[in-house]
């Protein structure tokens, strides 16, 4: 069952046209349980183990448990990812812990300008040249034969 | 017939797919569109922050060329990508995107990408073409510059939208037809151009894990061959569809091997402590030249260590106890700064398979891996279809006009022989070693011709309403055949009447995968082998007719795997028109285990006719620019 969600802590995204997990899955393999009102992986032998409905769920209530026709038992891997960085707590079979904290992203969360501030350099939309460069290339001119 | 609501989207600029290339579509389609007038629409089939093969984020950019420092040419990086490929690329396309590629990687940075950088402010690189980068989010800012570019324009993204069927007018593409996955709704797309963006294919053979790692594939399994499904279906014409990818990784999760080849400087041994590319570096005349260049091409890599598999000598292992204590032992005198170096290195050690493989850190933890102590195994994957890769599959597509000699130049760049259907990521054959960064580039370059495109071909094609309920019922059908039989037994899953997707799914996999050069032959096949799978998938076809699904996700899988079929079916005829073995370490002919540079020093090319229902091969010339 690569992801599995916990009772105790998945309330399904109550007042929510659909779950966050069910929303983010890139499989669709993320549904609700309607009678208790609770999520659950459909297909577990279809996860990539990308851990996006971990990291999106709201009440931290899914884990990844590895596959188990390979994975020995009583590792685990939990991200805790924040606007800028993730922190991830690697826990060994043998009880032993590391832990990692990355960047994510040096803008905040929704500024991404599509031409990255780069100026245009040609009007003309038969010419082989994009809409950021030569500017973005940090060429003056875009190569040719 | 199941009852579903029509709902009909008329457009001018339909992008078909939320991944990398899509969204560098979506970001320049969106600059001309705005002067031009032109209509734009998105449709992905996830969500398009964690949609397609970047969803969990990757380690490393593996495309930047370097113009503006000086770094490479571009002509270097054509040469890169034809002698990895063994001679068998499209320079003008891979040109097409080098030149560009540096571009889209400063975007990135300005997006918000971290990216490496060195004490002079340069990027990091992990190899000559490779910039390291902390990319968990790769995805979602990426996707996040498409929407707000797209946003804009008032364009609409139709997200969790799957599609099936093309829809011609003559022979131009004229838009698709499709299902949402949440609720009963049948959507009709009317287009003037249509961008094919929808990913390679995992899952055509079987997997080496089939139980619950079933999922654990390389390349994610979302990636169901829709892109050559679509284009087959209308008529285009394919290009290098033998040329499936192998890749070698860590055994199992697949996590990538690249910060211990590269950065740790890891030897790979067998089981007896033998190097395989040492002594068996006499085999690399018999692929030459190409086995005779720095870098020695991926595949032929990998078919050094498979020889060795072959031969008994398996496992092979990563030696990264070695790698460390060769590290060790350059910092002898100081054990201060060597404390501090591994600390640096266990770090980006462990970000390497954190960033786009968290299964792997999983598989070592719970082994109790410490590598210092311990070498871990490496093994060859089973086979993926990947054009954007080391692999090369996908549509013949027309390269630019100041770059392409005119056998490759018949109109707008990265246009397929269908009129108006533009072909970009894993969707585009020929031009390999795209990767994100070119994949995403390869949009670019497609969105503005695309709009072109629109502008001077202001038409709106025809959409037969006929030809749409005809689709629209047979795409249905799954469903409805469900409901008309699954009351005859007491169990749903065994029924006489009906073949669920999963089961479909396993009944294509064992054929390729026993017959096609799978991991359980060996990666061999011969004639006799490629017939018999010809007949087999002919069978699985007639028995397509009676999928059976219980609900809209299943009919998604439905869909899915006929998808994969019509893949294996055009790889299959590919494999089998090619006489000779060209990518020893992808697949063997053991009837024609040899190259020949002579005959097939050549794109072999598939069509199928939408009309007839006839396939065509034929052979196209490399014509070389460097």
């Amino acid at each position: 069952m690569p992801s599995f969600v916990k009772v105790d802590k998945c309330d399904g995204c109550k007042a929510l046209d659909k779950t966050a997990c069910q929303h983010i899955c890139p499989n669709d393999l993320m549904a609700l349980n309607k009678e208790i009102s609770k999520a659950y992986n459909l297909e577990p032998e279809m996860c990539w183990e990308c851990y996006n409905c971990v990291k999106i769920c709201p009440q931290d209530a899914i884990e990844v448990r590895g596959y188990a026709d390979f994975v020995p038992m009583g590792a685990n891997v939990i991200p805790m990812r924040s606007s800028d960085s993730i922190m991830w707590t690697v826990k060994f079979r043998s009880g032993q812990i590391k832990r990692f904290k990355f960047p994510i992203r040096t803008t905040p969360e929704g500024s991404a300008v599509p031409d990255g501030g780069f100026e245009t350099g040609t009007d003309d939309l038969k010419s082989p040249v994009l809409f950021t460069e030569p500017a973005s290339a940090g060429l003056d001119k875009i190569w040719t034969k | 017939m199941a009852d579903f609501q029509d709902v009909k989207v008329v457009t001018d600029l339909l992008i078909v797919g939320g991944g990398m290339s899509a969204c560098g579509a979506a970001v320049e389609a969106a600059y001309w569109a705005k002067k031009n007038n032109v209509k734009v629409t998105l449709i992905d089939k996830a969500a398009m922050d964690r949609s397609g093969a970047v969803a969990m984020g990757l380690s490393a950019i593996n495309q930047y060329v370097g113009l503006k420092d000086g770094q490479n040419t571009v002509e270097d990086y054509i040469n890169y990508v034809k002698q990895d490929l063994m001679g068998i690329a499209r320079d003008d396309l891979v040109a097409s995107i080098a030149r560009h590629v540096d571009s889209t990687v400063h975007l990135f940075e300005k997006w918000g990408l971290p990216i490496w950088k060195d004490e002079n402010g340069g990027y990091v690189h992990e190899g000559r073409w490779q910039l390291m980068i902390n990319g968990e989010s790769y995805k979602v800012i990426v996707a996040e510059a498409a929407k707000n570019a797209l946003k804009e324009i008032n364009a609409e993204i139709y997200e969790r939208v799957f599609i099936v069927e093309p829809l011609l007018d003559g022979d131009k593409i004229a838009g698709c037809v499709g299902f949402s996955v949440r609720e009963n709704k049948f959507y009709t797309f009317q287009c003037k151009a249509l961008m094919v963006c929808m990913g390679g294919a995992v899952h055509v053979f079987r997997p080496r894990s089939t139980g619950e790692g079933l999922g654990r594939a390389w390349y994610p399994p979302w990636n169901s061959g829709s892109s050559t499904y679509f284009t087959l279906k209308a008529g285009a014409e394919q290009t290098c569809q033998e040329i499936r990818f192998i890749p070698v990784r860590f055994k199992d999760a697949y996590g990538p091997v690249g910060a211990w080849f590269l950065l740790f400087k890891s030897r790979a041994t067998n089981a007896l402590g033998g190097e395989y590319m040492v002594e068996r570096k006499a085999e690399l005349e018999n692929w030459a030249p190409y086995g005779l260049v720095k870098p020695i091409p991926a595949n032929l890599r990998n078919y050094l260590g498979m020889l060795d598999v072959n031969e008994g000598k398996g496992p092979i292992y990563m030696r990264t106890e070695e790698a460390i204590q060769n590290l060790a032992n350059k910092y002898k005198d100081d054990e201060k700064a060597f404390k501090k170096k591994m600390k640096e290195l266990e770090a980006e050690a462990w970000e390497d398979f954190l960033d786009m493989t968290i299964s792997q850190a999983i598989l070592w933890a719970a082994n109790d891996i410490q590598p210092e102590e311990k070498s871990s195994e490496i093994a060859a994957a089973e086979p993926y279809f990947i054009g954007s890769h080391s692999g090369g599959s996908g549509c013949w597509v027309s390269g630019p006009a100041d770059i392409a000699p005119p056998e490759y130049h018949w109109g707008y760049t990265n246009m397929s022989t269908v009129p108006g259907m533009f072909c970009v990521g894993d969707a585009s054959g020929a031009s390999s070693h795209k990767f994100s960064s070119g994949s995403l580039t390869e949009g670019r370059i497609a969105g503005k011709e695309a709009v072109r495109y629109c502008v001077e071909n202001p038409d709106l094609p025809k959409i037969d309403d006929a030809k749409v309920a005809e689709l629209k019922a047979a795409i249905l059908k799954p469903l409805d055949v469900f409901e008309a039989n699954k009351g005859l037994t007491t169990d749903p899953n065994i029924n006489p009447n009906y073949i669920r997707p999963k089961m479909f799914m396993f009944r294509l996999q064992k054929i390729m995968d026993e017959y096609a050069a799978g991991v359980t032959a060996a990666f061999s096949t011969n004639e006799k082998q490629l017939e018999r799978a010809l007949e087999l998938i002919a069978l699985l076809r007639e028995d397509s007719a009676n999928l059976a699904a219980e609900d809209l996700h299943e009919l998604m899988r439905c869909w899915e795997n006929v998808q994969r079929m019509w893949q294996a079916e055009v790889h299959v005829r590919t494999m089998l028109f090619r006489k000779e073995t060209r990518w020893p370490g992808y697949y063997f002919r053991s009837d024609y285990p040899k190259m020949d540079q002579e005959n097939w020093k050549c794109f072999v090319n598939a069509k199928w006719d939408p009309k007839t229902g006839e396939w065509e091969m034929s052979k196209k010339p490399v014509i070389e620019l460097t």
